[in-house]
This record gives C-alpha cells, sequence and structure tokens, in this order.
C-alpha cells in the first residue's frame, strides 16, 4: 500500500500519527481513504465544495502532484506521498 | 564595480576564507561589498546575523520590533540575560560589532510593514527571512518579487524546517508553493506550539550559508528546491519547485502589482498584540472568570491544550479536551451548560470557540490570553510559560 507521511501541523487529526498506510491507485483515492480513516482531516485537506484546498502540497517524491496528473497521479504501492505544510515560525 | 580592498587586519580575520579557492581575496572583497536585510532577529535571525557578521558582510540591516525576553534564550543566541527588556535590533547589534567592528550594522526597530518594507529594503542585495508569522513571509516574498532581490527563506515549526530560495528572477517564489495561507490558527505559532531550541540554529545557518553563497556566486543555490528538515528522524529532503504560471505575483500576468494588507490577506495579525482574544462578546478575563467561581457560579472549564501541558500547569477543576480532539468529542459538552475554554495564551481556546460556536453553542468563553494570563492576575503559584 502507498505510505502518505502527516507533516506535524496536521498529526493532531491523524491520532498523531507520522506515516500512515493508504489504500488507492491513485493520489486522489489515498487522499479519499486518509480522510475516511481520519474524518477530521477533511476540512483541512478538502474545501467545502470537495476541492483540494491551495495551501496543501502533495508531492510524489521530489516532484508536485500538480506537476504530474494533479490528485488522477497514479501511485504504486512502494510510493510515499508527502504533504508539505505552510509553516511559518521563525522569530518568537 | 571596484571591489572595496581589504586591510591587513581584515586579511588576518578572514584568513580561513581567502584559503578557500572558491572564496579567495576577492571573494572576501565580495562578501565585503554585500548587504544583507535580515527580517527577525529572534530564532533564525540570530544564527543568521551571527555568522553573517563574522563572515565580514559589510553591510547587515536587522528589523525587530521586539525585546529581549527571557523565553528567548532557549533559541535566540544572540541574546543574553544582560540584555533582558532591551531592544532585540540594539541587543543584536552589540554582538554582532562585538565579533567584528569592520562591518556596519543598521537597525530598524520597527514592525516589518507594507508602509515601510520598500523604504527599508531598498539598500540591501538580498533579503533573509526569519519572521514567524504568514503575513509578513508573504509580504517578504512580494517585495522581492516586484524589487528583483534573492528571498533567503527559512521556516520552523517544533521538529521540522524548511529552507529554501526564492528568486522570481532565476526560479518560483514563495508564493508558487503556496498560493494561499492557511486558515488562521491550523498552524500554530512557535509560541502555542513549541519549537526545539537547536533547530532554528540548524536552519538559520543554512540559509546564511545561501546568502553567502549567492554573494559569491559560487555553488548550487537552493533555487526551484526546497529543503525539508526533521531533526527527529534526521533527514534532510528536497523536493522540486516549479515556477507557477499563474502565479499572483510572479507570473507573466501578475494580479498583485503592489504590497497589499497582508494581514487582511492572511486573516490573522502579523504580531503578537490580540492574540488570545475572541473579542469582548467571548472573552473573559482571568479575574472575572476567578470572580465567578469564587460566588460558586456552575462553569466548565475546558482545557484544549495538549495532555504534556498539564504537567506544566493545571486549572482545578479542568477537563483536558485537545483541540485536535474537541470537534469528535462535542457529544461530551451540553450547549445549555456555561463552558470556559482555555489553552496556553488564548489562540487555541478561540478556535475551539468557533468549532463549538459554529455546531450551536452559544454560552461559551473564551480564557483571554490563557492559563498564562490567569497565572500572572489570579494565581501567582502557577508558572508562566
Amino acid at each position: 500500500m502507498p505510505t502518505l507521511r502527516i507533516p506535524t501541523p496536521l498529526r493532531p487529526y491523524a491520532d498523531g500519527q507520522t506515516e500512515i498506510s493508504v489504500q488507492g491507485k491513485t493520489v486522489a483515492e489515498a487522499l479519499g481513504d486518509l480522510t475516511t480513516q481520519f474524518p477530521e482531516l477533511k476540512k483541512h485537506l478538502f474545501s467545502e465544495a470537495g476541492e483540494l484546498r491551495a495551501f496543501v502540497n502533495l508531492f510524489l517524491g521530489e516532484e508536485d502532484v500538480r506537476h504530474l496528473q494533479g490528485i488522477e497521479t497514479p501511485l504504486k504501492d512502494d510510493d510515499m506521498l508527502r504533504i508539505i505544510p505552510s509553516i511559518a515560525g521563525g522569530n518568537h | 564595480m571596484t571591489l572595496p580592498t581589504l586591510s591587513h587586519d581584515e586579511i588576518f580575520r578572514y584568513s580561513r576564507h581567502l584559503l578557500i579557492p572558491e572564496v579567495g581575496l576577492e571573494g572576501q572583497q565580495k562578501l565585503k561589498a554585500a548587504s544583507v536585510l535580515v527580517v527577525g532577529t529572534g530564532g533564525l535571525g540570530s544564527p543568521v546575523a551571527l555568522y553573517l557578521a563574522a563572515a565580514g558582510i559589510g553591510r547587515i540591516g536587522l528589523v525587530d520590533y521586539d525585546v529581549v525576553d527571557f523565553s528567548n534564550l532557549q533559541r535566540q543566541v544572540i541574546h543574553g540575560e544582560s540584555r533582558m527588556g532591551k531592544l532585540k535590533v540594539e541587543s543584536a547589534r552589540e554582538r554582532m560589532l562585538d565579533i567584528n567592528p569592520d562591518i556596519q550594522v543598521d537597525i530598524y526597530n520597527e514592525i516589518f510593514t507594507s508602509q515601510n518594507a520598500i523604504r527599508i529594503a531598498e539598500p540591501y542585495d538580498i533579503i533573509i527571512d526569519g519572521t514567524d508569522n504568514f503575513p509578513t513571509r508573504y509580504l517578504v516574498n512580494d517585495l522581492c518579487v516586484l524589487t528583483g532581490k534573492p528571498n533567503v527563506y527559512g521556516s520552523i515549526f517544533r521538529f521540522d524546517g524548511q529552507v529554501s530560495v526564492f528568486y522570481a528572477k532565476e526560479g518560483p517564489c514563495y508564493r508558487c508553493l503556496f498560493p494561499e495561507p492557511p486558515p488562521p490558527g491550523l498552524v500554530p505559532s512557535c509560541a502555542e506550539g513549541g519549537v526545539l531550541g537547536v533547530l532554528p540554529g540548524t536552519v538559520g545557518t543554512i540559509q546564511a550559508s545561501e546568502a553567502i553563497k549567492l554573494i559569491l556566486g559560487i555553488g548550487e543555490p537552493l533555487i526551484g528546491k526546497l529543503l525539508l528538515y526533521n531533526a527527529l528522524d534526521m533527514s534532510f529532503d528536497f523536493v522540486r519547485l516549479r515556477k507557477n504560471p499563474n502565479c499572483k505575483v510572479c507570473s507573466d500576468h501578475p494580479e498583485v502589482a503592489g504590497l497589499i494588507d497582508y494581514e487582511e490577506f492572511c486573516g490573522m495579525p502579523a504580531t503578537d498584540h490580540g492574540i488570545g482574544s475572541a473579542g469582548d462578546e467571548w472573552d473573559i478575563t482571568a479575574a472575572e472568570l476567578k470572580e465567578r467561581l469564587d460566588r460558586g457560579d456552575h462553569l466548565r472549564l475546558i482545557d484544549v491544550r495538549e495532555p504534556h501541558e498539564l504537567a506544566i500547569s493545571k486549572l482545578d477543576g479542568a477537563e483536558l479536551i485537545p483541540l485536535g480532539q474537541l470537534a469528535s468529542r462535542m457529544h461530551e459538552l451540553d450547549s445549555a451548560e456555561e463552558i470556559v475554554l482555555f489553552c496556553k495564551m488564548g489562540s487555541r481556546s478561540v478556535r475551539a470557540l468557533e468549532v463549538l460556536a459554529s455546531a450551536g453553542f452559544r454560552k461559551i468563553k473564551n480564557l483571554e490570553g490563557g492559563i498564562n494570563a490567569w497565572a500572572e492576575e489570579v494565581d501567582p503559584g502557577l508558572p508562566i510559560y
């Protein structure tokens, strides 16, 4: 099964887990499985209209899935899909 | 451009640089001729400013509006106990000139805003983003795109760090990766979420290296690449970033032609002011809460912090429901009861209040300033953290 790496800011909504095995042959299916396992994540990843939010960056290997086939990008069993979060800390 | 010459003292001071063929005498002269603006003199700005001063960057600007406090010293290594309460920019300058009196350090004791950013940044070749909030990060990005300067970006949270060089002339900008900020509250600040003290050291020194490489024109800068560092896994991963053809600021058809109101764009303040308050109607102060509890009013106190924070301080009679679990544990609450929500400083409890309000709860209050305000105003026996 492909693995999804959960960034620190989203871990409270995924039982504190770092990596989660997900079922799916595409990015969309993998995210669907993820939000079925952890419904709290859904509103952080998708808008009310069901679209992936603009601040959510998904990378397969080194590549942004937006530059592959978007959420239709196919996934292999040993693929690692990574959510890259917006973090802002640094001064205080 | 004629490069400045180096004195004999400078040649001796920088001898370890001069010995590196990629730097050499000319490289050191380039560093002396260079100017860098460091926005923020906290966690990231400390190592950046120390190393740039030591490296002999001729002119360094520092922007910060804050004063040194005790909780800074766990990571802001440019400051010290002797400088408590002093302006951070002055404290930093003093230390930098102690390391290297040959450089010029300009200080700007101001909040970096759309009104002053262009003026402040004008004399500098490179901008280093060592800020701590989304509005200022978007401001630094747009400023750099609009004025054609490289933005050496670094950001941290708990054990995670990110570094890149956003230089729109040669690659993507911050907005290409993050067209929009996350909704307020999704990503806690370091003041709420915490940060490993050495993490900004690692990230800031990488930013300083990138700035020096840009000045010298050597190596592979992090343009079009994002470094993802995790101190727990000790992993350094890189992902490739590309220019977004529809980027609102750096594409061929930009929508943003000047600096905008970034607090409005991000829906959050750029400073700590007002954080921890949900507005008069929803807030209860520590003193008011004490008075009501003393009167024997029935209030349910809900602590929305993380379980490990209870070891630091807690309120008698409070029940713990961490913010991340609130939505799924809402059935444990009764909207007919009066509920007071609190956290460390009031940011997470404001989020919790919004979650409950959108579910129809009305008899809810936010403890303004959190348990820290309670410790300060009501119970000095509790520590402030």
